[in-house]
């Protein structure tokens, strides 16, 4: 069986390294992302049905290519295509045929599939699975526990986001360079999503990291798109965090605060990786929303790292970002970094305008923010109080255990 | 792919609009749409509609548009462009998606999948 194991492990290797490559290139002219999914698993099913006996071919991707594209036309045929169309079938043949024969040269359409799984037309919550589904290839299966949606559902939306691509015409086409900044936008926002919903994914193990993808379609873009800034800020964005993944628990499983993570656990190579990108992407072009994110991390590191005094640093870039987005996260967060410069009450006082904003009422980093400053401040009833909200609030249980900890702190109740 | 483009308008908030400026982008947007081999049709308000159905072999005739909401059919024009992106631009240039929306639907094409 060994020669099958390395026909499987081989069809593996083509399907991450391939999958989306191959999709890509199958759906750009028909739009059809479905039919090419089909298409293209019916090719590795062949694969893994030939390859343990005939072999692995020289070249599994001009392969898997050739044998999709004849069910592709197969299918496209059965669909009683008009003459028009066959003239327009023979062409697509004849250039998968062109491309199956020099396959170092298949086209890379796969950022232009990104684009059409981004685009505004798309459903924004949907954008997400999406890109992970036809770029990685994800099951809905996957991909729904992380947005906490039944596997079906997820598989339904998928299903009507992708005959929406084909339905309404949505391009596979990388934007033009006035409106790209906008669209890629979409398209990191996406990514970024995709990561941070793997941030919270402690140890299942087996299990593919969602954060490990996005940081792998991070990498993807940022070598796709070479000149842009933005892609660079969101994939340092992303590394710094991971760097940090294995001083985010302690020996028991409780969360640690990044003023008290151990630096010896952070991932050097990580760190220096997201330096460089940060230092090309602000060497490069305009200062956005992720560079200011990515720099903000970087004065975390120099802090922790070097002992430098970087909060005002930090404030700054905060006040930027408010500044771009307005975002009620943003003005949290900036509070907390005020809180190092000038204390609790000022904090407070910062935040003070966010009592009343509903979207906090559930926002759980609020409430434990709320909790931490008070408590700084000496407020502890209030403390407790906030610091209970943010307990009730918690899907995490590092998270639960450690704020429950920090309650501890604060005595009894008066 | 082929579209159509429906233009709904707010009928009030266009009467208030500057009526010489407003004819006159218009006036560019149906040459620019003409020289890309389209034309833009106009309707009459919304107040000159007749709405008919057929319920239980009686027909039944009923003045004024289908749905008596602020945003009304205004106006139609039909594009075959490549792609959605082309759609858009083209409805954004629309002097009437300052005034009202543009709604893109593409036309039925027997070949495209249908599940």
């Amino acid at each position: 069986m060994e020669e099958g194991d390395d026909a499987h492990r081989a069809a593996e290797r083509v399907a991450r390294d391939s999958y989306g490559r191959l999709i890509a290139f199958l759906a750009a002219r028909t739009r059809d992302v479905a039919g090419a999914e089909d298409a293209l698993a019916e090719a590795f099913a062949a694969a893994l049905r030939l390859w343990p006996v005939d072999g692995v071919p020289d070249n599994p991707d001009a392969w898997l290519l050739t044998v999709a594209r004849r069910r592709q036309t197969d299918a496209a045929r059965r669909r009683q295509t008009r003459t028009a169309g066959m003239s327009h079938l023979q062409l697509m043949d004849d250039e998968i045929e062109a491309a199956a024969e020099t396959p170092e040269h298949i086209p890379d359409r796969r950022l232009a599939l990104m684009f059409a799984c981004a685009h505004p037309a798309i459903e924004r919550g949907m954008r997400t699975p999406l890109i992970l589904q036809t770029i990685l290839g994800l099951t809905a299966i996957d991909i729904a526990g992380a947005f906490l949606l039944p596997p079906a559902t997820m598989g339904q939306r998928l299903v009507r986001a992708k005959t929406r691509i084909q339905q309404a015409g949505i391009p596979f086409r990388i934007p033009e360079r006035e409106e790209l900044p906008e669209r890629l936008d979409a398209v990191l926002e996406a990514i970024y999503a995709a990561f941070t919903k793997g941030w919270g994914e402690i140890g299942d193990a087996g299990a593919p990291s969602l954060a490990d993808e996005a940081i792998w379609l991070g990498r993807l873009v940022v070598s796709l798109l070479p000149e842009e800034p933005e892609a660079k800020g969101m994939l340092a964005l992303m590394l710094y965090a991971e760097a940090r993944r294995a001083a985010r628990r302690d020996a028991a499983g409780a969360y640690v605060p990044l003023e008290q993570q151990d630096i010896a656990l952070w991932d050097d190579r990580l760190v220096e990786t997201a330096e460089s990108l940060l230092y090309a992407a602000n060497a490069g072009g305009p200062t956005g929303r992720f560079q200011i994110e990515a720099a903000i991390q970087s004065a975390h590191v120099a802090r922790r790292t070097l002992g430098a005094p970087t909060w005002p640093a930090v404030l700054a870039l905060y006040d930027h970002l408010l500044a771009l987005t307005g975002s009620p996260v943003i003005a949290l967060n900036r509070a907390v970094a005020l809180a190092e410069i000038e204390g609790p009450a000022a904090a407070l006082a910062a935040i003070s305008s966010l009592e009343a904003d509903k979207r906090m009422a559930d926002y759980q980093p609020y409430w434990a923010a709320r909790g931490h400053l008070l408590a700084q401040a000496g407020r502890r009833q209030e403390a407790r109080e906030a610091l209970t909200v943010a307990i009730g609030l918690a899907r995490d249980d590092a998270v639960r255990r450690y704020l429950q900890a920090r309650r501890q702190t604060l005595g009894a109740e008066a | 792919m082929r579209y159509m483009m429906l233009i709904h308008h707010d009928e009030e908030a266009l009467a208030k609009a500057p009526q010489q400026e407003l004819w006159a982008d218009f006036a560019a947007f149906n040459e620019a749409l003409a020289r890309a081999g389209v034309g833009c049709e106009r309707l009459q308000p919304s107040s000159a509609a007749t709405t008919i159905r057929v319920r239980g072999g009686k027909t039944d005739v009923l003045d004024g548009p289908y749905a008596d909401t602020k945003e009304q059919l205004a106006g139609y024009f039909m594009i075959d462009v490549p792609d959605l992106d082309q759609a858009i631009a083209w409805a954004a240039r629309c002097p009437s998606s300052k005034y009202g929306v543009i709604e893109i639907r593409p036309l039925w094409v027997e070949t495209a999948k249908t599940w």
